[in-house]
């Protein structure tokens, strides 16, 4: 049937059929490939600067070396925040077939906790294309031998090594050193971002904060010629980066174990200064913590121990602990007495166990009533006042001088204003006088008030730093220095800042220093228990603080209200009178008296002065 | 036969002539002379992007020369042979594509092969072929051009193996394989207003296409297609880095295996698919217009065939074969550049891979059946 079709067919119509259809195919075909052909022209040369800068920025990658943090050494070099080689586990999205998959083995793996995870996610929000993002962090060699061995061979998982922190004396140090923690998004906001660029830790707490812009130093970079899947090929251009820089203390590590050694389990703080330079010999606040827990993030559990504990181990009690100063403070008020003329060394005062005001029917009771009741002798002057700390005759002089002046003269021993010491988080303490008063409580200085301030308490507080940088100037007759527990940065020295003097007669810096020595070394001297066997003059002052209240809605066990009920111990003391080398202050917090603190005063000074005789 | 041809002007000239041997193995030298070209421009390309991977070349070589054997033995087949087997042909081609739906083994989530134990292959190619045979041979069952009830039914044999395929998924080869039909359809002289009508009705059609027959991944290139940079490290990776890839050669290119964005691996596919961006990239835009004039060589060549055609099916299989392979081209090249979604079709003997390489040399040997056969007519 086609074939007679075909007979029938017009070809003459179907020719000129297929002729323009064809000129319409070769005009479509012309428009289309003009098209195309416009297509490469535009990108190949119209937008060709861009593609190409577009491949370059592909192929060039700018990688970061982040600087090697600045390293923590004591007086005679030994490492105390070094640098230790660790592992960190990171992964690379692009180049997984199943990131969440990856992701998931990772997590079985090396058991990560939800907050690694979390931090984790928070990375890969930040993260470019390419990047390594960290998961696990800070394993060191044998973990990373016994979980990670052949993770690196899964497509899309980093092992780097790098550097983390480490603090190889843990809990005697963590107070003075402070630690480092990652990076978080809090502190980029105060830190310059292009130089956090690959750092993983920063200061968060004492030297380490404090001395963050010298430690990190200032990272380098390099050109290098990746492939897409961010292997690196070939180093373009490098430029090293700057380590940061090493500080060297004048704390002595021996001494710092051997005050840790002597507050024992006991709550308290130890400041020990070189009365030359202000150098902060050893210091300790006891409870403690680990600042290695900090570096690579504490767990919840951990901190909340720390944070939530009744012995507020975080708190550094040597330059936050704000306790009132106790009788420490009788010697710095007889210094402004002898200066002002209220008082000659000769002066003397009755005591008969207790104070009373004119006018007035409150008796105010000398510490001595609760032994023996009749005071320290019909007549004491200074001397005998400092040696057996005579409450009666600050009373009186308390009385006579008035908060406003006594305010004033103990304002130069640097009591009431923080010290200026290198760390971070230290406290003004309080010097109260009326002015303050009116300020802080709105209310009117009352007499009474003067009295309890006369022998360092009622508002009057102060840190242990600040006790033992009045100490200093004790030691030192008017001279003092900021203390500082850094001594040089690199070759630079940036302690030893002299304080401005304090001019008085040596007649009155001898008064009351030989009182200061009785203290110790008379048999009724209040610190006599410490003067046995001593081979060298020590002058000291003893001070007992009473524990104004507890919180009132916080619960505790009643034994431990009791225990935390009772007075502080304190003792400020520095040796050899003739020669000072070292100043101490010792806090034993509810130690029931002054007992509790010097032996610890004796044994730092016996170690330091051992040592230096040896050396 | 149209006996008139015998006393057209040049036809005695064709008789005089001594056969040479090219027409005496009904090889048409104009023809093949630049697919030759493009061969070789083709391999010295794989050879870059395979970074310097002689092995790759040489399976390149052998696909050439397994597609020539088979090019060479389809120029002998008559015409009117390869006419009354496109039905069995196409049937047969329906079927397989029908089993590969049953039993079809997957690859990267698509199934398109069909494995026989020993040899696996894709019944859609087979498709690409039957396809032109038998719509021409359809629609010349009765005079030109088509009555509307012919186009009908002729969109009907185009419309059910281009959806099978489409639902593989691989949409690249189901729009060559529509198009191979529909340009038989278009060239058969079907109205314009016809014309104009069908491509509103398949507009309309496009919407419920998008809803149940794409796949997600198919719509995902599409949407990228629109807006690369929504996505960077994702579906938009490929398109930004070929335009990279493309846009970074210049006029003059980076220079012969100097490209940065594929010897670097930026440049995903860099071998098969998307290799017109590793030519663009070493050789610039003057290889890029070099290569487009050897392909309109060959696409001024096979127009050329069917216009001096003896036949109505001759002309018809010509020219559709001739646009469905500028197709490959453009769509290609226009998806590489980012002007059309990524599909997945080859660049015609640039591209490695065997089974485009010999369905495309069987249909240029369908094509240099026909332009020998006038002569072989004319004797």
């Amino acid at each position: 049937m086609a074939r007679t079709l075909d007979a029938l067919r017009d070809t003459r119509r179907e020719w000129m059929i297929n002729r323009s259809r064809l000129i319409a195919s070769v005009s479509a075909i012309t428009i289309v490939l003009g098209v195309l052909v416009y297509r490469y022209y535009s990108l190949q040369i119209v937008q060709h600067d861009d593609f190409m800068t577009q491949s370059d920025r592909n192929r060039i990658r700018v990688e970061v070396i982040p600087p090697t943090r600045g390293q923590i050494v004591d007086r005679k070099g030994r490492l105390l925040a070094a640098n230790k080689p660790t592992f960190v586990i990171g992964v690379v999205r692009e180049r997984s077939e199943d990131p969440a998959a990856l992701v998931d083995t990772l997590t079985e793996r090396l058991s990560l906790t939800d907050g690694e995870l979390k931090a984790f996610q928070e990375r890969s929000e930040r993260r470019r294309p390419f990047e390594t993002v960290p998961i696990k962090l800070g394993l060191d060699d044998a973990a990373l031998a016994t979980v990670a061995v052949d993770l690196h061979q899964l497509p899309g998982v980093v092992v780097d090594a790098q550097l983390t922190r480490d603090y190889p004396f843990g809990e005697a140090l963590s107070h003075v050193l402070g630690y480092v923690g990652r990076v978080s998004a809090e502190d980029l906001l105060e830190l310059d971002a292009e130089r956090y660029r690959g750092t993983l830790h920063t200061g968060k707490v004492g030297l380490e904060k404090r001395y963050e812009p010298l430690l990190h130093g200032k990272p380098g970079y390099q050109h290098v010629e990746t492939n897409a899947h961010g292997r690196v090929l070939r180093v373009l251009e490098k430029e090293a980066p700057v380590p940061g820089k090493n500080l060297r203390l004048y704390l002595d590590l021996d001494l710092q174990r051997e005050a840790v050694t002597a507050l024992g389990d006991q709550r308290g703080a130890v400041v020990a200064l070189d009365p030359l330079t202000g150098g902060v010999l050893a210091m300790v606040s006891n409870p403690s913590y680990d600042a290695n827990l900090f570096v690579e993030g504490i767990s919840y559990s951990d901190y909340a121990e720390l944070r939530g504990s009744l012995d507020t181990p975080l708190l550094n009690r040597a330059v936050q602990g704000q306790y009132p100063p106790g009788s420490t403070v009788k010697p710095l008020i007889s210094l402004g007495a002898l200066a002002r003329g209220f008082i000659t060394p000769d002066t003397e005062v009755p005591d008969p166990g207790w104070y009373r005001l004119p006018g007035d029917d409150r008796r105010y009771r000398d510490w001595t009533l609760r032994i023996r009741g009749t005071g320290h002798a019909e007549r004491v002057d200074l001397r005998m006042a400092i040696a057996e700390s005579c409450d009666t005759y600050y009373y009186d002089l308390a009385h006579r001088m008035g908060i406003d002046v006594m305010a004033e003269v103990l304002r130069p021993f640097g009591l009431g204003h923080r010290t200026g010491i290198d760390t971070t988080g230290e406290q003004d303490g309080i010097l109260p006088d009326t002015d303050w008063k009116r300020t802080a409580l709105g209310e009117p200085w009352y007499p009474g008030e003067t009295i309890s301030a006369g022998i360092g308490q009622g508002y009057m507080l102060a840190t242990p730093l600040q006790l033992a940088q009045a100490a200093m100037v004790l030691a030192n007759k008017g001279e003092s220095f900021v203390p500082s527990v850094v001594h040089r940065v690199d070759d630079l020295t940036v302690g030893g800042v002299q304080r401005p003097r304090i001019p008085m007669d040596e007649a009155a810096w001898q008064a009351v220093v030989e009182g200061m020595v009785d203290v110790v070394h008379s048999p009724r001297g209040t610190a006599a228990g410490i003067a046995r066997g001593v081979g060298y003059q020590i002058a000291g002052k003893t001070g007992t603080s009473q524990v104004v209240s507890i919180a009132q809605d916080a619960i505790y066990d009643e034994d431990a209200i009791s225990e935390r009920n009772r007075n502080h111990g304190l003792f400020v003391a520095f040796a050899p009178v003739e020669n000072p080398r070292i100043v101490v202050a010792v806090i034993a917090e509810n130690g029931g008296g002054s007992g509790a603190a010097s032996p610890v005063a004796r044994r730092i000074m016996d170690a330091w002065l051992s040592e230096a005789s040896d050396a | 036969m149209p006996e008139y041809t015998r006393f057209l002007e040049g036809s005695d000239r064709d008789l005089a002539r001594a056969q040479t041997p090219a027409e005496r193995l009904h090889l048409d030298l104009v023809l093949l002379t630049p697919i030759l070209a493009i061969m070789t421009t083709g391999l010295f390309v794989l050879f870059s992007a395979s970074d310097g991977d002689w092995d790759t070349v040489n399976r390149q070589i052998r696909n050439f020369v397994v597609g020539f054997a088979v090019l060479l033995l389809v120029a002998q087949v008559r015409i009117d042979t390869l006419k009354r087997w496109a039905p069995t042909l196409y049937l047969g081609a329906l079927l397989l594509l029908l089993l590969v739906s049953f039993f079809g083994v997957g690859a990267k989530g698509a199934q398109r092969w069909l494995s026989l134990g020993f040899i696996r292959f894709q019944p859609s190619e087979i498709m690409k072929i039957a396809m032109p045979l038998m719509v021409a041979a359809w629609v010349v069952r009765h005079a030109l051009p088509p009555r509307p009830s012919t186009t009908v039914t002729a969109l009907l044999i185009i419309v059910l193996p281009a959806a099978a395929i489409a639902t593989q998924p691989d949409l690249g080869t189901a729009i060559l394989v529509g198009a191979s039909g529909a340009f038989v359809v278009f060239m058969a002289g079907v109205s314009w207003w016809q014309i104009f009508s069908g491509a509103l009705a398949a507009m309309v059609c496009i919407w419920p296409a998008w809803l149940f027959l794409l796949r997600d991944y198919q719509k995902q290139r599409i949407l990228t297609l629109f807006d690369p940079e929504a996505d960077r490290l994702g579906a938009g990776w490929n398109i930004i880095q070929s335009k990279t890839a493309i846009g970074s050669g210049g006029w003059s290119g980076k220079g012969y295996l100097q490209g940065t964005q594929s010897h670097l691996d930026f440049l995903p596919e860099s071998q098969t698919d998307f290799i017109i961006a590793v030519l663009a990239e070493e050789w610039g835009l003057r290889g890029v217009l070099l290569l487009l004039l050897l392909y309109g060589l060959v696409v001024a060549r096979g127009l050329w065939i069917s216009f001096t055609a003896q036949t109505s099916y001759g002309r018809l299989l010509a020219s559709a074969i001739t646009l469905t392979f500028g197709v490959y081209v453009v769509v290609n090249m226009g998806m590489v550049a980012g002007i059309l979604p990524v599909v997945g079709v080859p660049l015609p003997f640039v591209s490695f891979g065997g089974t485009s390489i010999v369905t495309l040399l069987l249909s240029f040997g369908i094509l240099s059946a026909i332009s020998t056969e006038k002569r072989v007519l004319s004797r």
